[in-house]
């Protein structure tokens, strides 16, 4: 496999994994635009044990994934209190605070970036988000999913039927918020460096939108979405603004004519041939 | 030396206070965070960057600015509310932010990512008091944002329109029961914010002498946190946001350096948003975000 195909699939596997980091709070009624804190805080947290306390790479991808679970449930106590548009404020304020903390850390190079010297090679990263996948389509066969779906659909329905509404919400978003940072620990070990600069608002926006744009009513949506953010620009090589460009194009188009996202789950049982009830057009 | 540092920041905050305006007005009426209005407050500020280094006077690049800002918001409201009103409430939201995507990259690709260098048609003009400086364009910027929120002040409390605005503030269905055309009162809500932000981008563009292509980001994060913490939906309460987050700014970056500021600035919002969610003057001038 060439040396291109081989970082652009990389990059895919990472962006599949944050997919999914962000769709599991999205699915809970969540607009978490602080994704990005939490793909630092896994990056950095697991950089740090393989640089100074010389973990193996993927030990240390799963610890900073427990420590960007861990920091997700922790701020999840705060955050869900409020709602709505003030929970994605919080999580951006969230995310800006972490930013902001990092870049001050000097212990791993505050704003001069952090180089890493162990390597994670494709292999390993594939495996992760294949993992992640699987994981994620078996979650949302059990109960837990079921549950996390009928909150999306209605939150006040869901509540009435009793549903525990904390408990789905924090955990939905813990488990977004670790995902995140597997995501950040692998780049970091694959890219060799990392700089917090990278992890602002704006990286978070993005992430949500290709998640959005693949469509969450589905588990298949963040790997479309993450797949068109993916390799539209590289089908487009040449000039990055424009390909951000045809990206926000496509983003407005397909908002305007598939609103529910580019997967909805009418359309998955319509493909499988299963009977269609309309019930969730 | 505080008192200037106070003076700097009560500057710097009259460009947020006009920011926050244009997201406080949208959130208050149509309960929408808006996210392209960064990208008007880009194009605010590179227009008047473009018109003033093709030598027009100023009066004429305010003018182009502002209307551009404007013409753009409309567009926006065509595809981020008119299209898919009820289309579930992330929606908006997310095609405003491609909406700032492309009017970002539009500009790079039109005129590059460089730092572009604002040439001021009028020297600075600056007066001493008391031994602080305070520079005349910035306290016009300030002049111009209280006076800007106190028309859409009158605008609101006396006119059709504005009692339109209100009602739908408070519950557009019901409003369209009562007669109010709201497919036609909502344009005017986009309008006044892109009159709003790009007004500000002009601001900033002669206060400070630059325009990127990326110019809005910073701002309108700021923005956002002035709206929060002079509570959201509060006209007034924006301006007043916004003078305490340029306030904090200034002084952490005088005490703790300027990498620290995002820690203080975002710092406060969060404790904000936990400790008293309706702000510090409270949602409701115009009605309350209800999400």
């Amino acid at each position: 496999m060439s040396g291109y195909l081989e970082g652009v699939l990389v990059l895919l596997a990472i962006n599949v994994i944050l997919a999914y980091g962000a769709f599991l709070p999205i699915v809970a009624g969540q607009l978490n635009l602080g994704v990005a804190a939490f793909v630092a805080i896994g990056a950095y947290c697991a950089a740090w044990l393989s640089n100074t306390w010389g973990w193996h790479p993927l030990a240390a991808a799963f610890a900073a994934t427990l420590a960007a679970g861990l920091f997700g449930w922790l701020v999840a106590f705060p955050i869900l209190r409020t709602r709505g548009i003030y929970l994605a404020l919080a999580t951006f304020a969230f995310g800006q605070v972490v930013q902001g903390v990092i870049l001050n850390l000097n212990v791993v190079g505050g704003a001069s970036g952090y180089p890493v010297q162990a390597h994670v090679g494709f292999t390993a990263i594939a495996c992760a988000a294949v993992l992640v996948f699987v994981l994620v389509f078996l979650l949302f066969q059990t109960r837990f999913g079921i549950s996390v779906t009928a909150v999306s659909d209605d939150e006040r329905a869901a509540d009435l039927m009793g549903l525990p509404m904390r408990g789905l919400q924090s955990a939905a978003f813990t488990l977004g918020a670790g995902l995140a940072g597997l995501a950040g620990a692998l780049y970091a070990h694959h890219f060799n460096y990392i700089e917090v600069q990278n992890y602002g608002a704006l990286f978070s926006i993005y992430v949500v939108l290709y998640v959005l744009l693949g469509g969450t009513q589905t588990v298949y949506g963040p790997i479309l979405g993450a797949a068109v953010f993916t390799l539209l620009p590289e089908l487009l090589r040449g000039s990055a603004a424009w390909r951000y460009v045809i990206f926000a194009l496509l983003i407005i188009a397909i908002m305007s004519l598939r609103p529910k996202g580019l997967v909805t789950g009418e359309l998955v049982r319509r493909l499988l041939g299963w009977r269609t009830t309309g019930a969730r057009a | 030396m505080l008192e200037q540092q106070l003076v700097n920041g009560v500057m710097l905050g009259s460009v947020y206070a006009l920011v926050a305006v244009a997201f406080t007005f949208t959130i208050g009426v149509l309960n929408f965070l808006n996210f392209s209005l960064p990208g008007l407050f880009m194009v605010g500020g590179m227009l008047t960057w473009f018109a003033l280094k093709a030598g027009v006077p100023w009066p004429v690049a305010l003018l182009l600015a502002v209307a551009c800002g404007g013409l753009l918001s409309l567009l926006v409201e065509r595809f981020t509310w008119r299209l898919m009103h009820g289309a579930g409430h992330f929606v908006p939201l997310v095609t405003s932010m491609a909406f700032l995507i492309l009017f970002e990259n539009l500009v790079l690709i039109a005129w590059g990512s460089d730092l572009q260098r604002v040439p001021v048609p009028f020297d600075s003009v600056s007066f001493h008091l008391g031994g602080v400086v305070v520079a005349v364009p910035q306290l016009i910027g300030l002049a111009c944002a209280v006076a800007a929120v106190w028309c859409l002040d009158r605008v609101l409390k006396h006119t059709r329109v504005g009692r339109g605005l209100r009602t739908i503030a408070e519950d557009a269905e019901t409003a369209t029961l009562l007669g109010v055309g709201v497919s036609s009162v909502v344009p005017i809500v986009f309008l006044i914010g892109g009159l709003f932000t790009a007004l500000a981008g002009f601001l900033f563009a002669l206060n400070y002498q630059q325009a990127s292509p990326f110019m809005g980001e910073e701002v309108a994060l700021k923005g956002i946190s002035a709206m929060v913490v002079g509570g959201m939906g509060n006209i007034w309460g924006a301006i007043l946001g916004g003078l305490v987050i340029g306030v904090v700014e200034t002084f952490s970056i005088h005490w703790f350096g300027a990498r620290a500021v995002d820690v203080w600035v975002y710092g406060l919002l969060f404790a904000i948003l936990f400790f008293r969610p309706s702000g510090l003057l409270g949602g409701g001038a115009i009605g309350q975000a209800r999400m």
